[in-house]
């Protein structure tokens, strides 16, 4: 990979670092909150429910994560386990997608279904 | 010479080894680890909600199961962690890096984490 496009993909990892950060404070209140109320299934689909904001948040969040983890696994899976090259990155793209496509859906799913 | 740069780097290794900032960075790379693993599951878990309130109910009542609450703690802190101590590495990344501040960054970002997995598993 040349240097510009591991430099592009380390800026890719800390912009969604920076945008997760501020997403895992909202989610972590939200988890405490919810399971304090007692966490059921009618409760957290209509808290989900309740405004446009939270399927824009939540999408916004699966985005963060699809771009964040696969990168983080990148540079484990190259300083730890010495593996690089294209078959990883392939591998690394298809488990990107797994995270966007089956995070969107369970959005769609607890926010707007 | 080349022993000795040898002896140098392996004392150096353990040096390294010994600073808070390197449990930070194995705290990170585990949590992250725990994190990846987890996202498909978290994410297969949600999409219940598709099937309705029933199907997600179904599922939510195998989760208040004693075992499943204190993985669910395990994640929270793994999660917590993750932040506390990405907000740090952000901060030496783009603010700067002042070695007399570090110790006290990381006992910070690892007092914040633990207080809010406490914070959950006292609710759960």
């Amino acid at each position: 990979m040349s240097a510009r496009s591991s430099a592009w993909l380390w800026v890719a990892q800390r912009a969604s670092a920076m945008v997760l950060a501020a997403a895992v404070l909202v989610h972590l209140a939200t988890m405490i909150y919810a399971v304090r109320q007692g966490l059921t299934a009618t409760a957290m689909l209509e808290r989900a429910h309740a405004s446009l904001a939270w399927p824009v948040f939540y999408a916004v969040f699966v985005i963060g994560v699809a771009i964040h983890a696969p990168l983080g696994l990148r540079v484990v899976l190259d300083e730890w386990g010495d593996l690089r090259g294209r078959v990883v990155d392939v591998a690394l793209a298809a488990f990107a997608v797994l995270l966007l496509v089956s995070g969107l859906r369970a959005v769609y799913g607890v926010t707007l279904a | 010479m080349i022993a000795n740069a040898m002896t140098a780097a392996r004392r150096n290794d353990v040096r390294a080894r010994e600073h808070p900032a390197y449990w930070a960075f194995v705290v990170m790379r585990l949590s992250g680890l725990a994190l990846a693993a987890f996202l498909p599951v978290h994410f297969w878990a949600l999409s219940h909600a598709l099937g309705g309130v029933g199907s997600l109910e179904g599922f939510l009542a195998w989760t208040r199961q004693p075992w499943v609450k204190i993985g669910e703690t395990a994640l929270v802190l793994a999660l917590a962690a993750h932040l506390a101590a990405g907000v740090r590495l952000l901060f030496v990344e783009f603010v700067g890096w002042r070695a007399e501040t570090q110790k006290s960054a990381i006992a910070i970002a690892g007092a914040v984490a633990i207080a809010l997995a406490l914070l959950f598993a006292l609710n759960v």
